[in-house]
């Protein structure tokens, strides 16, 4: 694909803390190469910042390839930007144009309280995931792999709902701010398995409470929060947890 | 757990709605049933019976309060669950993601559900109210007194287009909120098979297009003088 240089304006959501209310600020951003990525750009427009005395943008990112889940910043509507099963550190600009303006905000949700700009506290999903989201083994030395004899299509499932990678887009663009497409990854990946099987009934129950106690909303089943997921991980896995959850709560005593 | 907390969890109101949801799906299957009697071109006659049969035997008298009762649980619900489903989000987005990825009356089940409790109150006190409070003129048939709830249906529609349109309205609102409504059930009670859902998918847009398409024509039928 062609080089091309690119010169941009920025709206880019400005928020002290958690209790000062934000606002927008607009950033022109000159120069910028169409093989940076999304977050090279900000890197750009952080470095003009300190030059000038203000205050950079803060946000979200460590291994910036796609694997850790922290780049959360929702781009022109869209929470990891335009492309789909991609995440923000993987959007490029070549997705942009000359005089494009970009709108950058944080994931909205009150489960999701703003940090600084666009950093937003996710810890919420870490205590779900501390609600059930493991399995319980004695330690010791490891089992032979090939002991547990695993179903093909459950060992599909189970690897394609593990790719979930807590990135919390789906709450963003949900309409509900439901954390439902995280929890039923988290709960499918390990029920489907052997190895998970066991603690399946306890942990359907004790995640979902928890997921209801941060204050997460209900699922409608639109289907936003499939469309925006970087991993792809289909929403087939919140009728699993509908039905784990239910058969649970009517057998277990 | 409790058992009762199950369903006061967010799974568990869903699995309300769901519930719910399909038995007023059951109810609209009877209810166009029983309705396309007016089309036998016998003066209503038929169809007269028929709602005699529903409005005289104890088997429907009993299954009208669960319908009074699903109707209301599922209009609570539904109501409690946007109201709480959207203060999940104080502050929103200054750019909306709209319809990608989502379609526009999924995200809508609240305002159409609203329109369809608004047409519910014209429509219980055009039928339901004289029926079976205020009274109806007698017809006879084969010697036998019958309420002639199709004359009524001919004064309600004959000469009015607005009540005929505003029916038209709900049929269409109804539409919209099967087309969502009808997959959503499915899913939230726990259908996992791809294959299940797209012929649950199928099923429900057809199901959708037959039911509202039958029900609006039933006033226009009326209205254009292509039943007397
Ligand atoms: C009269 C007022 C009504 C209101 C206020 C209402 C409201 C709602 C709302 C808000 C939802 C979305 C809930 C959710 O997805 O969690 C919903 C779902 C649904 N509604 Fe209604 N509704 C009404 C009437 C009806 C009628 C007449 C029918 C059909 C015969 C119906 C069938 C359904 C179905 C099948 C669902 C899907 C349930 C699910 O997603 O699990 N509703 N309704
Ligand atoms: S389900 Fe997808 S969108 Fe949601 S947290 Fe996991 S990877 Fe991110
Ligand atoms: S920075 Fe790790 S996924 Fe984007």
């Amino acid at each position: 694909m062609e080089h091309y240089t690119m010169n941009l304006t920025l709206k880019i959501w400005r928020q002290q803390n958690t209790q000062t209310p934000g606002r927008f600020e607009t950033y022109p951003v000159k120069n910028i190469s169409s093989e940076m990525s999304f977050l090279e750009m900000i890197d750009v427009l952080n470095e003009q910042l300190i030059k000038e005395g203000k205050d950079p943008v803060a946000f979200d990112h460590d291994c910036r390839e796609g694997i850790c889940g922290m780049c959360s910043m929702y781009i022109n509507g869209r929470p990891h930007g335009p492309w789909q099963k991609n995440t923000t550190c993987q959007l490029h600009m070549r997705a942009y144009q000359d005089g494009d303006t970009i709108t950058v905000e944080p994931w909205r949700a009150n489960a999701f309280p703003v940090i600084k700009d666009l950093m937003v506290d996710r810890s919420a999903f870490d205590r779900i995931i501390q609600a059930g989201g493991y399995i319980s083994v004695n330690t010791g030395s490891a089992v032979d792999a090939n002991a547990i004899a695993v179903e093909k299509d459950h060992a599909d499932a189970a690897f394609a709902a593990a790719a979930c990678i807590g990135c919390g887009a789906c709450v963003a663009a949900c309409k509900n701010s439901s954390a439902m497409l995280f929890v039923s990854a988290k709960v499918s990946h390990l029920a489907l398995l052997p190895q998970g099987s066991p603690e399946r009934k306890t942990r359907s129950m004790n995640m979902v409470a928890q997921m209801d106690k941060e204050g997460f909303g209900a699922c409608t089943n639109t289907g936003a929060c499939e469309a925006v997921c970087p991993k792809g991980i289909s929403i087939e896995n919140i009728a699993r947890l509908n039905r784990e959850y239910m058969m649970t709560g009517l057998s277990d005593d | 757990m409790k058992w009762s907390e199950i369903f006061t969890s967010s799974v568990g109101k869903k699995w309300v709605m769901g519930l719910t949801g399909i038995f007023l799906v059951l109810f609209l299957i009877v209810h166009v049933g029983l309705n396309a009697c007016i089309w036998a071109m016998d003066n209503g006659e038929m169809f007269n019976r028929a709602a005699h049969f529903m409005g005289s035997n104890a088997v429907p008298r009993i299954l009208e309060v669960g319908l009074f009762a699903g109707f209301l649980l599922h209009m609570i619900q539904g109501w409690m669950l946007e109201w709480q489903n959207r203060s999940k989000r104080k502050q929103g987005y200054a750019v909306s993601m709209g319809n990608q990825g989502s379609k526009w009356y999924s995200r809508s089940m609240g305002i159409l559900g609203t329109l369809l409790f608004l047409f519910l109150v014209m429509h219980i006190n055009h039928f339901w109210v004289p029926s079976r409070i205020t009274g109806l003129d007698a017809v006879t048939i084969d010697g036998k007194q019958y309420h002639d709830l199709y004359r009524e249906m001919l004064t309600v529609f004959q000469n009015n287009p607005l009540v005929v349109g505003l029916y038209t309205l709900g049929c269409i609102s109804l539409f919209w909120h099967l087309l969502h409504g009808f997959q959503s059930a499915f899913r939230t009670l726990g259908v996992t098979n791809p294959r299940y859902l797209a012929f649950i998918e199928n099923t429900g847009l057809v199901f959708s297009l037959v039911v509202c398409t039958a029900f609006a024509l039933m006033p226009i039928s009326m209205y254009m003088g292509w039943v007397k």
